[in-house]
């Protein structure tokens, strides 16, 4: 019976669906971008000197929005850190018990510095290429879970976490002041010299707010590994968490 | 001839309409999240075609490949891809409370099942 009423609710916002999509955006391939995306791509170059449009509208057409976005994912890994808080040494934790045997233990040694290169890569040249703070954020942390992973006695401080995803949040928050101060009196204006296109040191601000960004992701998500696997070296012995006394810490 | 975009759209419809019987129809909490995520995936593939344009090239200039102009001219919709740059990370984080609430329940009742749970049955 649920079957046949998901399949009646699944038809109904499919024929929806299907008469809501224009009919000329079927068929048709434009030769060119006909929306307001037209406008960021001529404006790209003059206004903020990157060489990615999309970087130049994430981080500063829309850079409120990013820092409202960046925002969101600090919710998020602080709302799995108080859910966790409770199964703080179990849970996942048996799962991790090991090294994850031995291919698995070398072989991240071997990549390891490789992973954290590239993500530190990827986020550098976010105005350049494609990538950027949010992607080579997760990469570094991926390096952060590889460790956790295959090392049994390495433990995380998510305090330590905590305080470097606070000064990557105001350093985002500070560049985006220096707007005010030039001559646009704007938040999160480009005031600094754009360089020269296609350089490392060009777009101004751009670069700067990204590796912020690329910073406080891969804190967050690294606090949320920690959390998740039981390896927060802060969080109490299981005993006192088991027993309602989490609060003492 | 069937166009790339109409191959993309029927895709991501499908994506959005198999995601949302498995969320309506699954009782494991665990595939009711994974249906959520298959949602996400069509509604970002549904995105990202709308800025698709015919022999279009990444919205990224690189020096000395031609003038800027014409590149320019031949770019794909940069927007729908910055707003799914955000949606990528707004779905990563609601996956993970999400994941995190089902490992809550479990602890609790021992079970990820809707059926076998009080107060989540339909």
């Amino acid at each position: 019976m649920r079957k046949v009423i998901g399949f009646l609710l699944i038809a109904s916002f499919a024929f929806f669906i299907v008469s809501l999509v224009a009919r000329d955006l079927w068929i048709d391939d434009p030769a060119q971008v006909r929306t307001i995306g037209q406008a960021a791509i001529g404006q790209t170059i003059p206004q903020s000197g990157a060489a990615n449009t999309v970087t130049a509208i994430v981080v500063q057409f829309r850079g409120l929005d990013t820092l409202g976005e960046v925002t969101v994912l600090f919710l998020s890994a602080i709302g799995v850190a108080l859910l966790s808080g409770e199964f703080a040494g179990r849970g996942l934790n048996e799962l991790f018990a090991d090294d994850g045997g031995f291919i698995l233990h070398y072989g991240t040694r071997l990549v390891l510095p490789l992973i954290a290169l590239v993500g530190a890569y990827i986020v550098a040249h976010g105005h350049l290429s494609p990538g950027g703070g949010f992607p080579g954020g997760v990469l570094i942390a991926t390096a952060v879970f590889a460790v956790l992973m295959t090392n049994v006695q390495q433990r995380l401080s998510t305090r330590l976490m905590a305080v470097i995803e606070g000064l990557a949040g105001l350093a985002f928050v500070g560049l985006g002041t220096l707007g005010l101060l030039g001559d646009k009196f704007s938040f999160l204006a480009n005031v600094l010299p754009k360089g020269e296109l296609g350089f490392l040191f060009s777009a101004g601000i751009i670069p700067l707010i990204y590796a912020a960004v690329g910073t406080k992701v891969a804190a967050e998500l690294s606090t949320l590994v920690t959390s998740l696997t039981g390896s927060d070296k802060d969080a109490g012995p299981a005993s006192v968490s088991a027993g309602g006394k989490g609060g003492a810490r | 001839m069937i166009s790339v975009s109409a191959v993309l759209y029927t895709t991501s419809i499908i994506l959005v309409l198999l995601g949302l019987y498995g969320a309506l129809t699954r009782k494991n909490l665990i595939r009711t999240v994974i249906s959520l995520d298959v949602i996400d995936l069509g509604v970002n593939i549904f995105l990202i075609t709308i800025g698709y344009i015919k022999d279009g090239r990444a919205p990224i200039y690189v020096i000395g490949s031609g003038s800027l102009s014409v590149q320019a001219a031949r770019m794909a919709d940069p927007l729908p891809q910055a707003l799914v740059l955000t949606a990528i990370v707004i779905g990563f984080g609601v996956t993970a409370v999400a994941l995190t609430l089902i490992m809550r329940l479990y602890e609790k009742r021992k079970t990820v099942e809707v059926s076998e749970t009080r107060g989540l049955k339909w």
